[in-house]
């Protein structure tokens, strides 16, 4: 009976599969990828598929297998699925290739918009882009008579009438666990209260007036969220609304689409999206704007090369993104924004913009301490200067051991 | 046994130790006193990326590595001496709280705070696990025949479980409205939350890797039993000892060698111990020395890694396993030798 099945299902995912966009070619070449693995990439890789002898590894850990694995000679992957988080290291070390060429060749479908452009040279090509805005739950807003609220002022004064109401467990939701999407947080959060990282010899800047703004900011979402926020990734911020346990929160556009999952969801229909609120009067919205593309690695045969450019190119066409036009806010031709992608394309279009994540070597450096430092001041074990203080000496002797300060 | 044969036997399991424990150890203890570092640069970098309509442009000067002839990043290595140890072990600052009084603020700094933890964890779940084993131990050693079987079954499957996997199950059971905190919930009709505080989920990974070790020591402990003199316990019950006295005065020094067996495995796993704060995705609040260590070199997304202070920080936790085991080998030594004649 069991077996029956999995043949079925088999047999349906398959038909699935070649029902729509099979290949305009026949892939010769052997090509394999390393990317991530959320939804998006699974479709552009079963469309690759389609093509033949191609294998894809759909990894959440590929950040770490990535530098290593292009740096081998030949490479152990054609392609590569990057953010602008992760292109780092493949650009310091030149283990990816420029793309002009391929572009000219095969490129005759791509946006102007989608060519990332490392001093002229062509470096990747964008297929999505992804931000944390904000999602709410439209139905407990306007019973409530709540106006979408726009800065984290307004957020916290709706969560605190939501919490009054008592029709939710938590009024907040946040990506807080320590580590990573803890320091991402403060990362969306200062430049949104005007303030910079860094100084121009490579010191922190973080111990300012926006730096302690920000995490005052950080703190006030304490009294709404769940008391268990510091171990709180996306994914159980995903799940908080998708059980209707909370009625905001600053997610990742990518996590769209699983509200209206009705396998998974008991909100279907009933979370909207708006653009991140800001920090301050006037600011840009407190976020970052983020890119996921795919890159050719450097040390493979022009032929493999130019096989794998062109398979990729038949996995971000219009057909991809038409079967799977909710799972990514995609850059590609043949999208159509739906209420899902509302949030995401109010954030990117706002004036000021938000920055995008300003990947770099010191930024890394940051990134990780933040996540180290941050969580003492939340659990109340360091006021907010004592943490800033914290952060900058944490990040200088990291920046001295990584050579970026002398 | 003469020597050849004694050396054919040992031999691999000798060569395997030098690959792969001491030269690696060796290698460890070189970079603890180096520092790898690429050669950087400072570079004016326009990179334009995309909006959802337009791309915008920046250019910024970027500090990146050089690239030498070969391909490869250029990398310097230098000699610093004991700096990698100073930047994990921040001495200045702890004199300063010691001058200062305010000996909290030691437990801020990583090591400090891992340190606090890793020793407390080891400690507080040594005696327990012995305990627990022995109380096992007896229980089913009393047992009838026929349920022995079963419960020895039972008993030995939490060492079973590979124990990332335990501690997860753990963490499921007691995150958010997981089953048991729901269950402690309607007992006490107040909002629990284990993950919201350290003292709770310290005690939870207590409980957890008592839960996962006592039945190591519960088997050690039952072959053990299986060869306690009968005739000396016979005598002690004519003698009149209840079941107290001849558990103190019999049964205990007669494991006395099983138990310090036990405690030094004990105290070599646990100061190592790194599975409950990734399980229990505690690292908000309680940190180890191994996790920091794992922590240094981990690399981030821009692929730095702390190797030389990840070194100074592996030595630091050998150093202090080393500490921890002096007293159990020392009784070992004297047991060994008292018997030798």
């Amino acid at each position: 009976m069991m077996l029956k099945k999995l043949v079925l299902a088999g047999a349906i995912s398959l038909m699935g599969s070649t029902a729509f966009a099979a290949c305009s070619y026949e892939n010769t070449t052997e090509i394999k990828m390393l990317s991530a693995g959320f939804e998006a990439w699974k479709a552009v890789t079963d469309s690759m598929a389609e093509c033949g002898n191609f294998q894809a590894e759909l990894d959440q850990e590929f950040r770490t297998k990535q530098p290593a694995a292009f740096e081998a000679n030949p490479s152990l992957y054609h392609l590569g699925g990057v953010s602008n988080g992760t292109i780092t290291p493949l650009l310091n070390a030149e283990t990816i290739r420029p793309l002009d060429d391929l572009v000219a060749k095969y490129g005759q479908n791509l946006k102007p918009n989608q060519l990332i452009k490392i001093d002229g040279k062509i470096m990747a090509v964008a297929m999505m882009v992804n931000t944390q805005h904000l999602m709410y739950r439209s139905d407990i807003l306007s019973d409530l008579g709540i106006a979408v609220p726009t800065s984290w002022d307004e957020v916290y004064a709706a969560a605190g009438k939501i919490k009054e109401a008592g029709v939710v467990d938590y009024p907040l939701g946040a990506t807080m666990k320590s580590g990573w999407n803890l320091a991402q947080e403060y990362v969306n959060l200062l430049p949104g209260h005007g303030g910079a990282f860094f100084n121009d010899d490579n010191t922190s800047a973080v111990n300012s007036d926006a730096g302690v703004a920000a995490l005052e900011t950080m703190k006030a979402a304490l009294a709404f969220t769940d008391p268990e926020v510091l171990v709180s990734d996306s994914t159980y911020v995903q799940q908080q609304f998708q059980q209707g346990k909370i009625a905001m929160a600053n997610l990742w556009a990518s996590r769209a689409g699983a509200m209206n999952d009705e396998a998974e969801s008991q909100v279907v229909g009933k979370v909207a999206m708006a653009a991140a609120p800001t920090a301050m009067e006037g600011g840009a919205p407190a976020t970052t704007l983020w890119w996921d593309g795919i890159v050719v690695a450097a040390n493979i045969t022009d032929e493999e090369a130019d096989a794998a450019f062109r398979l990729a190119m038949e996995g971000l066409d219009k057909e991809t993104v038409m079967a799977n036009n909710d799972a990514a806010i995609w850059l590609i031709e043949g999208f159509t924004p739906g209420p899902l992608s509302e949030g995401a394309i109010a954030t990117a279009t706002a004036n000021p913009a938000p920055p995008p994540y300003p990947s770099t070597t010191r930024m890394g450096l940051m990134h990780t301490v933040l996540g180290n430092e941050i969580p003492a001041f939340l659990t109340g074990e360091r006021d907010a200067v004592a943490t800033l203080a914290a952060i900058d000496e944490a990040y200088t002797t990291a920046a001295k051991e990584a050579g970026v300060l002398k | 046994m003469n020597f050849k044969t004694f050396f054919a036997f040992v031999a691999p399991s000798v060569f395997m130790m030098i690959l792969f424990i001491a030269l690696p150890l060796v290698s460890v203890f070189i970079q603890s006193f180096q520092i790898t570092q690429p050669v950087m640069q400072q570079v004016e970098v326009e990179t334009c990326t995309p909006g959802f309509v337009t791309q915008t442009c920046v250019t910024e000067q970027k500090t990146v590595p050089v690239i030498g002839d070969d391909g490869k990043i250029q990398t310097t290595t230098e000699w610093v001496g004991l700096r990698s140890y100073r930047s994990v072990l921040q001495m200045d600052k702890v004199w300063e709280a010691v001058s200062s009084g305010r000996l909290r603020d030691i437990l801020q700094i990583d090591f400090w705070k891992a340190l606090r933890f890793t020793l407390m964890f080891t400690l507080i779940t040594l005696p327990l696990v012995i305990g627990v084993g022995l109380l096992i131990a007896l229980t089913v050693n009393n047992a009838s025949r026929r349920v022995r079987g079963p419960i020895i079954f039972v008993s030995l499957l939490p060492f079973i479980i590979t124990p990332v996997i335990g501690s997860l199950s753990i963490y499921w059971l007691f995150v958010g409205d997981g089953i048991l905190t729901a269950m402690m919930e309607r007992w006490s009709g107040t909002n629990i939350s284990m993950f919201a505080q350290a003292w709770t989920i310290e005690l939870l990974m207590y409980f957890y890797r008592v839960w996962h070790v006592a039945p190591f020591a519960f088997v050690i402990f039952y072959a053990g039993l299986q060869t306690v003199n009968m005739d000396t316990l016979e005598s002690a019950v004519i003698d009149g000892a209840n079941r107290w006295e001849r558990l103190r005065h019999v049964i205990i020094p007669h494991l006395m060698p099983l138990i310090v067996f036990i405690a030094l495995i004990h105290l070599m796993d646990c100061y190592r111990v790194f599975d409950e704060i990734i399980g229990f995705r505690s690292q908000a609040h309680v940190i180890s020395l191994q996790w920091l260590t794992v922590d240094f070199l981990t690399p981030d997304d821009a692929g730095n890694r702390a190797i030389a202070r990840a070194s100074a920080s592996a030595m630091l936790t050998m150093i202090g396993i080393v500490l921890l085991l002096i007293l159990p080998l020392r009784r070992t030594w004297r047991d060994h030798k008292g018997s030798a004649h």
